[in-house]
């Protein structure tokens, strides 16, 4: 219910602001971002994982950590945020892009050990059973899904400005890791039948969800990676083929 | 990725360049193949065989990691060649095949054999299927190699005579 509202209000505040943006805000951006938000209210709207077993508890990490990021990132908030916020509220933003902390944080190899890490930590240990344990736990398991989620997805292919975002090689460096830890652990569920206290089918069956559900986000992924190095070698390309514009009303250096 | 680009003008096909981005095109969809035609549909590879260790399936995700960023990165370098016009396109179509048939043979020898990952067909005696799968791998991997050195020579003449 919290979670609905919470959702709702994420994309009432996205279109409220992009239709504040004089300069147009790109619908391809706003589709985006809502269907990054339609992806995280179907996660929010499965039952508790203790009623449904590892089936839909996978499920709900696909859609929040993998499939609900994706959009959410390409909807690009932080730059809508810096056309249309408030002077007080841009200066906050461009100070927090900027700042040490976020920089570690948001590295791709950070972000890649809190994303695929936590999972581990999940699903390797009692923790995975938390969401039994009431609404509140099983609340901040799906949160956290959420934010190693976006921080990771954001580290590998976020359209805002970042000033100390690392280059291609190193995101996808982190990116294989990524695919490599995510593809060792579902497999290794697999093969153990993990997590314990399921039938051992129905855990088999979770982890080949993961498995090739976890693939299909990768790809996209690395599409979107590949193509930004595609599209930004055009641009430099470009640059280097154009004439230099004459110099009006103004000096030769 | 990439290296030096030059401009359209002066562009002159690259034939190392093409058979490498299409080489890594060639293992992702080998990769790709294998996957889908022998895990999903004719279901003779299973995803995992219960005498698989540990350690075999860390290797495994490590090279499916590098499967699945070889398809993407390669269609896109390939993409950039060609949009340089310094694309030799039969340099990359040897590149591909033996890219492709690198993929196979690793599978076949690593994979199934050194590894255990999985056999290639099971409730079956296994030897003719792993020789036909080697030796079709070796034959794709020769057929590139040739084509790439026919490609790298036909240019090499070419430079020559332009001296």
């Amino acid at each position: 219910m919290t979670a609905s509202a919470l959702i709702l209000l994420a994309a009432a505040a996205y279109l409220l602001a992009a239709s504040r943006d004089r300069r147009g805000w790109s619908p391809l951006r706003t589709g985006m971002w809502l269907a990054g938000c339609a992806a995280a209210a179907l996660a929010a709207a499965l039952p508790l994982a203790v009623e449904t077993g590892p089936i839909l508890h996978m499920a709900q990490h696909l859609l929040l950590g993998m499939a609900a990021p994706i959009g959410l990132v390409l909807g690009a908030p932080v730059t809508l945020l810096l056309r249309t916020g408030a002077p007080a509220v841009r200066r906050g933003a461009v100070r927090l892009l900027r700042s040490r902390p976020l920089r570690v944080l948001s590295h791709p190899f950070t972000a890649m050990v809190l994303s695929v890490g936590g999972l581990y930590a999940i699903m390797l240990t009692p923790a995975h059973t938390a969401a039994a344990h009431g609404p509140l736990p099983h609340g901040l398991l799906l949160a956290h899904y959420l934010a190693a989620g976006y921080l990771f997805t954001w580290s590998i292919i976020g359209p805002d400005p970042a000033p100390h975002r690392p280059g291609t090689a190193t995101r996808a460096a982190a990116l294989a890791a990524a695919i490599a830890a995510h593809a060792f652990l579902a497999k290794y569920l697999y093969a153990h039948a993990l997590p314990h206290g399921h039938d051992p089918e129905t855990a088999r069956a979770a982890a080949r969800l993961m498995y090739y559900g976890g693939d299909a986000a990768e790809l996209v992924l690395a599409c979107i990676l590949f193509g930004t190095w595609y599209r930004r070698r055009a641009r430099a390309a470009g640059r280097r083929a154009a004439p230099p514009r004459p110099a009006v009303g103004r000096a030769a250096p | 990725m990439g290296g030096e680009s030059g401009r359209r003008d002066e562009a002159v096909p690259d034939p190392r360049r093409s058979s490498l981005a299409a080489g890594v095109i060639g293992v992702g969809t080998m990769a790709a193949v294998d996957e889908v035609v022998f895990h999903q549909i004719l279901a003779w590879h299973h995803f995992y065989d219960r005498s698989t260790a540990d350690a075999a399936l860390l290797s495994d995700g490590i090279l499916h990691a590098g499967e699945l960023l070889a398809l993407a990165a390669g269609f896109f370098w390939y993409a950039d060649l060609r949009r340089r016009g310094v694309l030799d396109r039969r340099a990359a179509w040897g590149g591909f095949a033996l890219g492709a048939g690198i993929f196979q043979l690793f599978d076949g020898l690593v994979n199934h054999k050194a590894l255990r990952l999985h056999q290639v067909r099971y409730g079956v005696d296994t030897w003719p299927y792993d020789l036909v799968w080697n030796l079709a791998g070796a034959a794709l991997a020769l057929a590139g190699a040739l084509l790439i050195w026919r490609a790298r020579a036909s240019r090499g003449r070419l430079r020559e005579a332009r001296r």
